[in-house]
């Protein structure tokens, strides 16, 4: 199957990682007991992992399909071990009655359709649509069995025989949905499996999958049947997810989402104009010491200091732009830097300005008029305020984007000379770009200090910098959804991998350059709007 | 009549370089103007200090808009420049690649909208209507150079050919009254010259005055209304085309000196 070549690669790849990683992952070093222990087991997991990637890779390369299902298979028998291995439950590989007939009906229908599916063009239709079904019903069963749990108790009892859930100790049903879903999703991946295998012995593809024209993934995200849905659930979670979730990861939701709103607001300077701004925390800092400051001496309110701040950080972004007007690329990046320290610098040395290292504490919390907010209560009003602040940002900075000014900007980014032939005025241009871009920094900075009640010099590093502009380039340099993914994912990774403390870095480091690797443009590239003329008016 | 572009003892130095010395150009209206000479003559150049790029060393460059006082460009940022009503177009090819051919030509109406930040975000009935005329002028002015099928295309996906007629329809939309075409037809076949021959035709006869780089000297001579002839800065000649098919002074710079003469 494998050419000898490929298996010759993977060796070398994986001999290459394990002296990369042999420091790291082998050495542990007890500089107490002064003895240094060999974990030699890692080194053997780094080198089995990084061949079976590589070829992995390669396969996916090749045929991407048979490249999906060899995830999609690993997943599939992996789960069940990690809950095994890490709960003791094996629960979902019990079999009872339930359970066979369903995986009677699923072998059954799968041998229907593997007999049929490139004759009967409705036929086939309707057989995908039993498929949905079938595995449809547990998925919704578990969805509904969850959400029963959850809003069970919070319906009033009058209700309750409005709702299917009541499980009352009298009659208890229990339907072991997980189980059953396991065995359809076998059912499922087997057929698609063999599918696969049948098409490429007769050597025709299916037809769905030839006369299509290539598209992109991300594409897809853009296309209606997909595109709908997929907005109705992410409100619905990120709505409810202060109900369904702890405060611990409320909180961590809510500094995710404020990257968010720095990574679209950096976006517009680095991705959309193309000019590269690596002090962009600055105005961050100018944010979240106008709130800080204004509190302390002025007692002024949350919003009061909210337009403040980012009218602040616009002011600012004015005077970074002006001296940097004529620079581009390198030398625009060294100094943006450079400001960026600069604020940093000024708020640590300058004692009766900012209280230097110290900082600032006893901020106070956005206030809910009428209501005296416990301190959960605080982080959910604060986590629907950073919503509402996500959405107002993706709604202005996707109709800037989609203007003259938008337009003015790409232009920019693409050819400054050609830019400012076609009579856009680059400085205009350019200094808007930095202070729209800057203005979010500087709202997200009251609303950071708001949230953490305590601001000083120490949350505004180059390192806070370069996370965001790490955002904005995996991302995919002016896309706004990449953007957000992109925020979200590095964002929540780091805290969700805190169970492999020891690893956590090493994991982000290989992820960032993974996708610099196989994905340069970002997780999503912006396409650009097209438009639909009328031509019959012209 | 006063010329539409009068350009008087214009210099230009580098350095030591002179690259352009006391060149005097007139262009009126309704005509099409060329500009020839051998490789680094300084007809880039040339184009360049008009359209603001560079700033002359000395002389003047004086722009008479059809209704509107006379304007001195020299200094002149090259944004400024385009809105008095003077649009190039550039020798090598700079459209903006990752854009739509559509969004090409509609950021070259960008300084004749004024929708600002405000606008952009409420979206009011006049930046609305003002978007709309965009869209539907920059389709049409594609429809005048043919390639309103390519409207929704990324313009580097472009053939060749195309991208420079997307270059002109791209001055265009910047409303000008004066074309400066910085050759044109660089590296087209026979057949693309002389649908650019006719375009560049067209727009003359809808009014525009055009200035023209170019070394195809088949479409200078068959279009030019007026040749002036350039070489190592100076001004060797001027005239209709067939006196300058003539003019020994041309046939020297282009062929080199005759032996017997030497």
């Amino acid at each position: 199957m494998l050419p000898l070549k490929d298996i010759r690669n993977g060796l070398m790849v994986a001999g290459w990682f394990v002296f990369l990683t042999f420091p790291l992952m082998v050495i542990k070093v007890n500089p107490v007991e002064k003895t240094i222990v060999w974990r030699w087991p890692n080194m053997l997991y780094v080198a089995a992992g990084s061949f079976i990637a590589y070829l992995y890779v390669k396969l996916a390369q090749k045929n991407k399909k048979a490249a999906i299902l060899v995830a999609c298979w690993t997943a599939y028998l992996a789960l069940p071990l990690i809950r095994y291995f890490m709960y003791q439950d094996i629960s979902i590989l019990i079999w009872d009655t339930t359970t066979s007939i369903y995986a009677a009906v699923g072998a059954f229908h799968m041998i229907l359709t593997l007999c049929l599916f490139h004759k009967h063009h409705i036929l086939r239709k309707i057989l995908s649509g039993i498929w949905l079904l079938f595995i449809g019903t547990p998925v919704v069963m578990l969805l509904a069995q969850a959400a029963g749990k959850i809003l069970l108790p919070k319906i009033p009892a009058a209700l309750h025989f409005l709702t299917p859930f009541i499980i009352t100790i009298e009659h208890i049903q229990f339907w072991n949905w997980i189980r059953i879903l396991w065995v359809a999703l076998a059912c499922y991946l087997l057929y698609s499996s063999l599918q696969t295998y049948l098409a490429s012995k007769r050597n025709i593809m299916p037809d769905h999958l030839t006369n299509e024209p290539k598209i992109r993934w991300s594409q897809y995200l853009y296309k209606r049947p997909v595109y709908l849905p997929l907005l109705t659930f992410c409100s619905t979670f990120f709505l409810l997810f202060p109900h369904l979730f702890s405060t611990y990861q409320v909180n961590i939701m809510i500094s995710a989402l404020m990257y968010v709103v720095l990574g679209l607001g950096l976006n517009i300077v680095v991705g959309v104009a193309g000019l590269l701004d690596l002090g962009y925390v600055a105005f961050y800092a100018v944010g979240a010491y106008s709130y800080a400051l204004l509190n302390m001496h002025f007692d002024l309110g949350f919003w009061v200091v909210l337009p403040i701040g980012g009218i602040l950080g616009a002011f600012f972004g004015i005077l970074l732009g002006i001296p940097v007007l004529r620079l581009r690329g390198d030398y625009l990046a060294i100094v943006t830097l450079g400001f960026g320290e600069i604020i940093r610098l000024v708020l640590e040395n300058w004692n009766d300005f900012s209280q230097g290292p110290s900082g600032i504490s006893n901020i106070d919390r956005p206030p809910l008029p009428g209501v005296d907010l416990s301190l959960e209560g605080s982080i959910v009003y604060m986590y629907y305020l950073t919503i509402v602040m996500v959405i107002f940002t993706i709604f202005v900075v996707n109709r800037l984007q989609d203007s003259r000014i938008g337009r003015a900007w790409f232009a920019l980014r693409e050819d400054e000379i050609a830019c400012q032939a076609m009579g856009i005025d680059k400085m205009k241009t350019k200094l808007t770009a930095f202070a729209l871009g800057a203005t979010w920094a500087g709202m997200v900075g009251v609303l950071f200090a708001a949230k953490t009640t305590f601001v000083n010099p120490a949350s505004f590093t180059f390192l806070e910098s370069a996370i965001i502009l790490c955002i904005v380039v995996l991302g995919g340099m002016g896309s706004i959804v990449g953007v957000i993914i992109s925020a979200l994912v590095l964002i929540l990774m780091p805290e969700y991998l805190r169970a492999f403390s020891d690893y956590r870095m090493l994991v982000f480091g290989a992820v960032l350059v993974i996708m610099m690797v196989f994905k340069p443009r970002g997780l999503i590239s912006s396409v650009r709007r097209t438009y639909t003329i009328n031509d019959e008016t012209l | 009549m006063e010329p539409l572009l009068n350009v008087q003892k214009l210099t230009m130095d580098f350095g030591g370089i002179r690259a352009i010395d006391r060149l005097d150009v007139q262009v009126h209206a309704g005509q099409i103007v060329a500009l020839i000479g051998p490789n680094g003559a300084g007809k880039t150049t040339f184009f360049n200090c008009i359209t603001g790029i560079y700033k002359p060393t000395a002389g003047h460059i004086l722009l008479q808009p059809p209704g509107k006082k006379q304007k001195r460009l020299n200094g002149l940022k090259p944004n400024k420049v385009t809105e008095q009503g003077l649009a190039r177009t550039f020798q090598n090819i700079r459209l903006f690649p990752n854009m739509t051919v559509l969004e090409n030509v509609m950021i070259g109406m960008h300084c004749r909208t004024n929708a600002k930040i405000f606008g952009a975000i409420f979206r009011n009935p006049q930046t609305r209507k003002e978007e709309q005329y965009i869209v539907d002028h920059s389709y049409s002015i594609l429809k005048k150079v043919r390639l309103q099928t390519f409207a929704n295309e990324y313009a580097k996906n472009l053939p060749y050919g195309a991208q420079r007629r997307l270059e002109i329809a791209r001055a265009l939309a910047t409303d000008p009254f004066m074309l400066l075409l910085d050759e044109p037809a660089a590296g087209m076949n026979p057949q693309e010259t002389l649908e650019l021959d006719n375009l560049i035709t067209q727009i003359r006869d809808e009014g525009l005055a055009i200035l023209l780089i170019e070394h195809d000297m088949k479409l200078v001579m068959s279009i030019s209304d007026y040749i002036f002839v350039v070489d190592y800065g100076k001004k060797i000649a001027e005239g209709t085309p067939e006196e300058i098919a003539q003019n020994p002074a041309v046939i020297k710079a282009y062929l080199g000196e005759d032996v017997e003469h030497a």
